[in-house]
């Protein structure tokens, strides 16, 4: 079988020397010379544009390189698209995942091959698939639908479709984001144990210091698309990354921790919804947040988290169950909201919490536009909604070409620091936060976080939901953990064990 | 012996043979409009498909002599009219339900234009197989009088459903139907593929327009669509686009359709307009028990611009 014979010839090495890419006047890329050696772990950090993408871009034949050469293998080699980078044995696992739900996990497999029978003989595919499968160190099932498949096993069977179509080095971009860390250990082990078997070479995009520390062997650090540093992951310090990646800019420091809890704010009792499909529901028996804290919600995506946000931003009816916000009945009505200060930071906040086509102006002005002091107003002003959102845009440092814009074309940070300014302008009683740092630069993520902890600070109550254990580890004084749609698991900041809380995301008691 | 011996034996009798005749046209259209709707594209436009199938059929059969000329006509200027909306949804910025729409009403207004001539003259009717050979009783033997494109509609549910689990174009359908994203990173090209499963979904939609014209009712005439292209899509989504659910569904269809006149053979005419909206009533009814506010639907192809 062709598969075999290409993955037994074994890792290969990838060397960029001198690549520079230009788009227009913006040097995307800039003189990268980077030498990836045959069956390592090689790990590429950056912010947010700093080149990361347009190098494995050029890598793997989607851009051509202005200047600067590729060699595979010790060989000078011509990528001019990405089908030719898969026949040198080249292959990339997308940050989203690039699996068809509804066909199972053979389907995909073997439909991805080039060479896919016209007619498919499922016993016999079926026996080389398990015999395949028998020599990777994890393993998926077969025969379900990929729609099924948790977060962990879709990155398990992407990276078990290059090894399937012979791929010999792999690129994965940020492959353990929407993982728990029990899994994404599990997943980058598996990977190392590959490169150390010599069967594969991996190029690692990330950006947690803790998995380059934990699983690769060198390292490199581009930054405004120059190499900035690399060497071997033992001689570096997590402060040394840091210093590269960010450059001379100052991070914001979160404001320390002041004042002790007041009266509960929101509390939840007996809450049961149906999830999206339908099937399962969540169950939330007994939730409080009070003022001046900062309640954790972490787990894994689609135990629930998300059905809670929805419940509570009045996204989703609930069958049963209490809400209560400053002791009064909450129906998630815009009123209610108003009277007692809850504000939203949903996750996607391009879709959940903004008119995508309007324009920021419109867009901030969502919680005020007809409000005139206390009581409504019928007449919009103009001049009042483009003042209030310059005050946001300057506070907050919203950068956009034109408040007029629409929406749509801030950046994910601009989105995500116009909607926090909506948000939180003027008091707030309650903040309920889903996933706020989820694909920013590390500049990005320091301010959203300090925001928070201010908010925190002058007596909100916060709720924060997220898939980060580190930013949950930071930010909260009280951390929960939910997994298949109920609080499985309560404990105080202080208190908090990361193995334990691991443990209980992945639904074990 | 007569109707009045069967008893009330007739009834299912009537509805049984009333869902096989009534039936076929639903199970054609929806048959094609699974295979356009598991690539990913709605095409609106099979009534229009349809009824203009009905009238180049019976004008090649008419003209030809040959009734099955007549059904290839059909099909050729259906799978026509499939390319002509996959190539128009291929461009940019198109909604696929706008051009079905206006390709609904282009078939029907194309079909009246050309067909004028040939409302009066006949055409020589598909051949039937008598299932019934077995029975005395007349009404057996009506009821068991069997299309030959019933059974080819039976097979191209097997096949189709055959071809969506076990070959390479079936899973390529599906691929492209379910994630575009997927299907680019595999380097297929959707537009192409979409374009493709349309047309043949459209000689499908044909097809079943030759059976209203050259079998049952058999002749061609401006009204002889009651709007089964439309009914085929809600049928679609009763029957989670898999071809056999569709049969299933056709043919109950078909049978609710066959109420009205059933009962009134054993003479009960009341109600007899109301026994005729049945399939539409329960259309309505199985959409809406069927329906969930909170959910999304199960097996729905995730490129479907409804399901989006």
């Amino acid at each position: 079988m062709t598969v075999d014979g290409r993955l037994q010839a074994g890792a290969i090495g990838v060397e960029t020397v001198g690549m520079t890419m230009r788009f227009g006047g913006l040097t995307a890329l800039d003189a990268v010379s980077m030498r990836i050696a045959p069956g390592t772990v090689h790990a590429l950090l950056g912010e947010n544009g700093a080149g990361k993408s347009t190098l494995v871009k050029c890598v793997m034949g989607f851009y051509r390189a202005t200047r600067g050469q590729l060699m595979v293998g010790g060989r000078e080699v011509e990528v001019p698209d990405p089908k030719s980078a898969h026949a040198l044995g080249l292959g990339m696992v997308y940050q989203h995942f690039t699996l068809v739900p509804s066909l199972t996990a053979a389907e995909n497999l073997v439909i991805s091959r080039e060479d896919a029978p016209p007619v498919i003989d499922w016993r016999a595919e079926m026996a080389r698939l398990e015999t395949f499968m028998a020599r990777m160190p994890f393993t998926v099932p077969l025969d379900q639908a990929v729609r099924t498949f948790s977060a962990g096993e879709k990155q398990k069977l992407e990276i078990l479709k290059q090894l399937y179509l012979g791929r010999r080095f792999l690129i994965l971009d940020e492959p353990t984001s929407v993982l728990t860390p029990d899994e994404a250990d599990e997943v980058l082990g598996h990977v190392r144990r590959l490169c150390q078997a010599g069967e594969l070479t991996v190029l690692l995009i990330t950006h947690k210091f803790r998995e380059v520390m934990a699983c690769a062997d060198e390292v490199s650090v581009l930054r405004r698309g120059a190499l900035v540093g690399c060497g071997r992951v033992g001689d570096l310090t997590r402060a040394d990354l840091a210093r590269m990646m960010v450059g001379d800019d100052e991070l914001a420091e979160p404001a320390p921790r002041t004042g002790v809890p007041g009266a509960p704010v929101l509390s939840v009792a007996g809450v049961r919804a149906r999830d999206r499909s339908g099937l399962k529901g969540i169950a939330i028996d007994a939730l409080e947040v009070r003022a001046g804290e900062i309640v954790g919600i972490a787990g894994i995506s689609g135990n629930g988290q998300m059905e809670l946000m929805e419940v509570l931003t009045g996204q989703r009816s609930v069958s049963a169950g209490r809400i209560r916000v400053n002791g009064s009945p909450y129906g998630a009505t815009r009123r209610e909201a108003r009277v007692h200060r809850v504000r939203f930071l949903p996750e996607e906040p391009l879709h959940n919490a903004c008119v995508p086509r309007m324009s920021v102006v419109e867009n901030v002005g969502f919680r005020s536009f007809d409000l005139n002091g206390s009581g409504a107003r019928f007449w919009l002003s103009t001049r009042e909604l483009k003042s209030r959102a310059a005050d946001m845009a300057a506070a907050f440092r919203i950068r956009a070409a034109s408040l007029d814009a629409p929406m749509s074309s801030l950046s994910g940070g601009n989105v995500q620091r116009a909607v926090l300014a909506r948000e939180l302008t003027g008091t707030v009683d309650l903040l309920v936060i889903s996933n706020p740092c989820f694909g920013l630069d590390l500049t990005a993520v320091a301010e959203i976080r300090a925001r928070i902890m201010a908010a925190r600070n002058s007596g909100t109550a916060v709720l924060l939901m997220s898939e980060d254990l580190d930013e949950i580890m930071e930010l909260t004084d009280r951390v929960l953990v939910m997994s298949e749609g109920r609080i499985a698991y309560e404990c105080t900041a202080a208190r908090a064990d990361r193995a334990e809380i691991g443990r209980r995301m992945g639904g074990h008691a | 012996m007569n109707g009045t011996e069967l008893g009330l034996w007739a009834i299912p009798l009537a509805i049984l043979g009333g869902a096989i005749r009534v039936s076929t046209p639903f199970l054609f259209v929806s048959l094609g409009e699974v295979l356009t709707e598991r690539s990913g594209r709605i095409n609106l436009g099979l009534e229009g498909t349809l009824v203009f199938g009905a009238m180049s059929g019976y004008a090649i059969a008419c003209v030809t002599g040959l009734p099955w000329a007549g059904v290839l006509a059909a099909a050729g200027a259906g799978s026509l009219f499939g390319l002509v909306h996959g190539l128009v949804c291929s461009l940019p910025r198109v909604n696929d339900i706008a051009v079905g729409i206006s390709l609904m009403l282009l078939g029907t207004g194309l079909a009246y234009f050309f067909g004028k001539p040939f409302i009066q003259p006949v055409a020589p009717d598909l051949p039937a197989l008598e299932l019934g050979w077995w029975s005395d009783l007349p009404q057996v033997q009506a009821a068991l009088r069997v299309n030959v494109l019933f059974p080819v509609g039976i097979l191209a549910a097997l096949l189709l459903w055959w071809m969506f689990r076990a070959t390479r174009i079936g899973l390529l359908v599906r691929v492209v139907g379910d994630s575009t994203d997927a299907a680019r990173a595999m380097g297929l090209r959707p537009a192409f593929i979409r374009t493709l499963a349309t047309a043949a979904g459209g000689a499908f939609a044909g097809v079943g327009g030759a059976y209203l014209s050259l079998f049952y009712p058999g002749s061609w005439n401006e009204g002889i669509s009651s709007g089964q292209g439309l009914m085929a899509v809600a049928l679609v989504i009763f029957a989670r686009w898999n071809p056999i659910a569709c049969l299933g569904a056709a043919l109950l269809f078909g049978g609710a359709g066959a109420l009205g006149p059933a009962l009134q053979s054993v003479g009960i005419p009341d109600g007899y307009y109301l026994f005729y909206a049945m399939p539409y009533v329960m259309t309505l009814g199985v959409l809406i028990a069927t329906s969930s506010p909170g959910r999304a639907m199960a097996g729905a192809p995730g490129e479907l611009s409804i399901s989006k």
